[in-house]
């Protein structure tokens, strides 16, 4: 089996369109969390939301290449440049090379709603413009990346809920691993557009602490009332380590673990200590490790009463006594649903690259699930060499990545 | 509506929303070959003529007509 490493990192979130913007939020404990006041009078129970920048494409890549990029696509774009640059990989040498995409996404709402739009008014497809089909599917991101950057390999997207993220980057791992391809980019986006959240908030999962956003967002606090949501997108170029060498790429990290699960309970939206659990035990066996080995655990926990308590007591079975941090950073994010996998390992690497565990926001006091774990209340600074991070969805798709640093 | 405003129109749509070089825009440009006009873009310029002109391009009357003066003529003679 070979080696798999990072050679490469991209992020447009609300923390900041960079990674130098966004290690600096991450420090700082700046939140990224505000109002779309929007979001009332379209009928949303909660306003919040995760305020992530459009990026301005006119000029950066011709019509041809841009009209069929919906909102997260442009968002994955805008991640993936960053991303390949680092890498050191231009489009000489992906025209050059086999280069695979793995991305994440598990929805693209307002293509598909506005093409509704058209069609009551004009009845008529032909009135519709050639744009909604490419922006509306759920590959939109791979169809579009892989098109933009002229890509030659693998080609898919994963929809796994709030796990698509963290999914896309395990599996990249397994096909580098398993000698099938030798440089992947893949990662998570997620749309932000209200269109894509009100059957979110439908269910009532949004917090509805309106007269301090940047407090809203708590995970593992006593007084959580639920999730903001938010989205952007991250990259990350995989690669056979050996490759990457041979180049003399800039090596960040080595991907050392992939665990997964199904909770294999009979409600959807109901997490599972037992699933969050099994996935983390079989990372850390794919890894070779034991808890003891973790010295940060990114945790998924998102602010619902439920899933964090899930969670704590998973976390709390397998880290009790060890000297792992845990930290959310959904309290400065909100929660990045699609991309949130992709999105925390890039926040992951930024802490290990400079030392640090970023805050586990608005957390006053832990509820009592949570009040047993070394959970990082602030920024903690100290030397980070293997990290492990969470990522849970709906229909109990459970994800955990392991990645060890490389010096 | 007059041939020059036609004309006017179609330069604005071609160079905002196709995001054609205004340089390229002369009457004998080949749709296709000059000013690089696909398949694809058409389908977006039939929403834009009837948005702009408000009548829909019927494909089989766009036989035989390769530049830009024969597609002015066209929606000259649409909208008579």
């Amino acid at each position: 089996m070979r080696r798999v490493v990072i050679s490469g990192m991209g992020i447009w979130s609300c923390l900041g369109t960079g990674v130098d913007e966004v290690k600096d939020s991450l420090y700082t404990g700046r939140s990224g969390i505000g109002i779309e006041e929007e979001r009332l009078s379209y009928g949303f129970q909660s306003p919040l939301t995760g305020l992530v920048p459009r990026p301005e494409l006119k000029g950066l890549i011709d019509r041809h290449l841009r009209r069929g990029l919906s909102e997260e696509a442009e968002y994955a774009y805008m991640a993936s440049r960053q991303a390949l640059e680092a890498a050191g990989l231009d489009q000489q040498w992906l025209d050059a090379h086999e280069v695979g995409c793995i991305f994440g996404n598990d929805s693209s709402a307002k293509p598909v709603i506005e093409t509704d739009r058209i069609m009551q008014e004009k009845r008529d497809t032909a009135l519709l413009g050639q744009s909604y089909i490419f922006q509306s599917m759920n590959s939109t991101v791979n169809m579009n990346m892989c098109t933009i950057f002229r890509l030659k390999g693998i080609n898919f997207t994963v929809s796994a809920a709030c796990a698509s993220g963290s999914h896309s980057i395990g599996l990249a791992y397994l096909f580098i691993k398993n000698g099938l391809q030798d440089v992947i980019l893949c990662g998570g986006a997620q749309e932000t557009n209200l269109y894509s959240m009100a059957s979110f908030d439908a269910i009532g999962a949004f917090s509805k602490r309106v007269d301090d956003p940047q407090r809203a967002s708590r995970p593992f606090d006593k007084d959580r009332d639920g999730l903001v949501p938010s989205g952007g997108a991250a990259a990350l170029v995989l690669e056979d380590y050996e490759h990457a060498r041979a180049r003399g790429a800039h090596i960040l990290a080595e991907v050392i673990g992939y665990g997964f699960s199904s909770n294999g309970t009979p409600v959807i939206s109901q997490p599972s200590e037992d699933g969050c659990l099994r996935a983390m035990r079989r990372a850390l066996d794919d890894a070779g490790l034991c808890p003891g080995d973790i010295d940060y655990v990114n945790a998924h926990a998102t602010g619902t009463v439920q899933g964090d308590r899930c969670e704590a007591l998973a976390l709390d079975t397998l880290f009790r006594g060890e000297h792992a941090w845990i930290s959310s950073t959904k309290g400065l994010t909100g929660h990045e649903c699609w991309m949130a996998g992709a999105s925390e390992l890039v926040y992951s690497l930024i802490m290990m690259k400079n030392g640090f565990v970023a805050p586990n926001a608005n957390l006053s006091e832990p509820d009592e699930a949570a009040s047993r774990l070394k959970l990082a209340a602030r920024t903690v600074d100290t030397p980070l060499d293997v990290i492990l991070s969470n990522s849970f969805g709906f229909g109990g798709t459970n994800c955990a990545i392991i990645i060890k640093n490389y010096q | 509506m007059e041939r020059l405003e036609i004309e006017e129109k179609v330069k604005n749509f071609l160079t905002e929303d196709i995001e054609i070089d205004e340089e390229k825009i002369v009457p004998e440009a080949s749709l296709k070959d000059d000013l690089g006009i696909d398949s694809l873009d058409f389908v977006d310029i039939v929403v834009i003529v009837e948005k702009v002109f408000g009548f829909k391009i019927k494909q089989e009357e766009m036989k035989g007509i390769s530049t830009l003066k024969q597609f002015c003529d066209y929606i000259e003679a649409k909208l008579k």
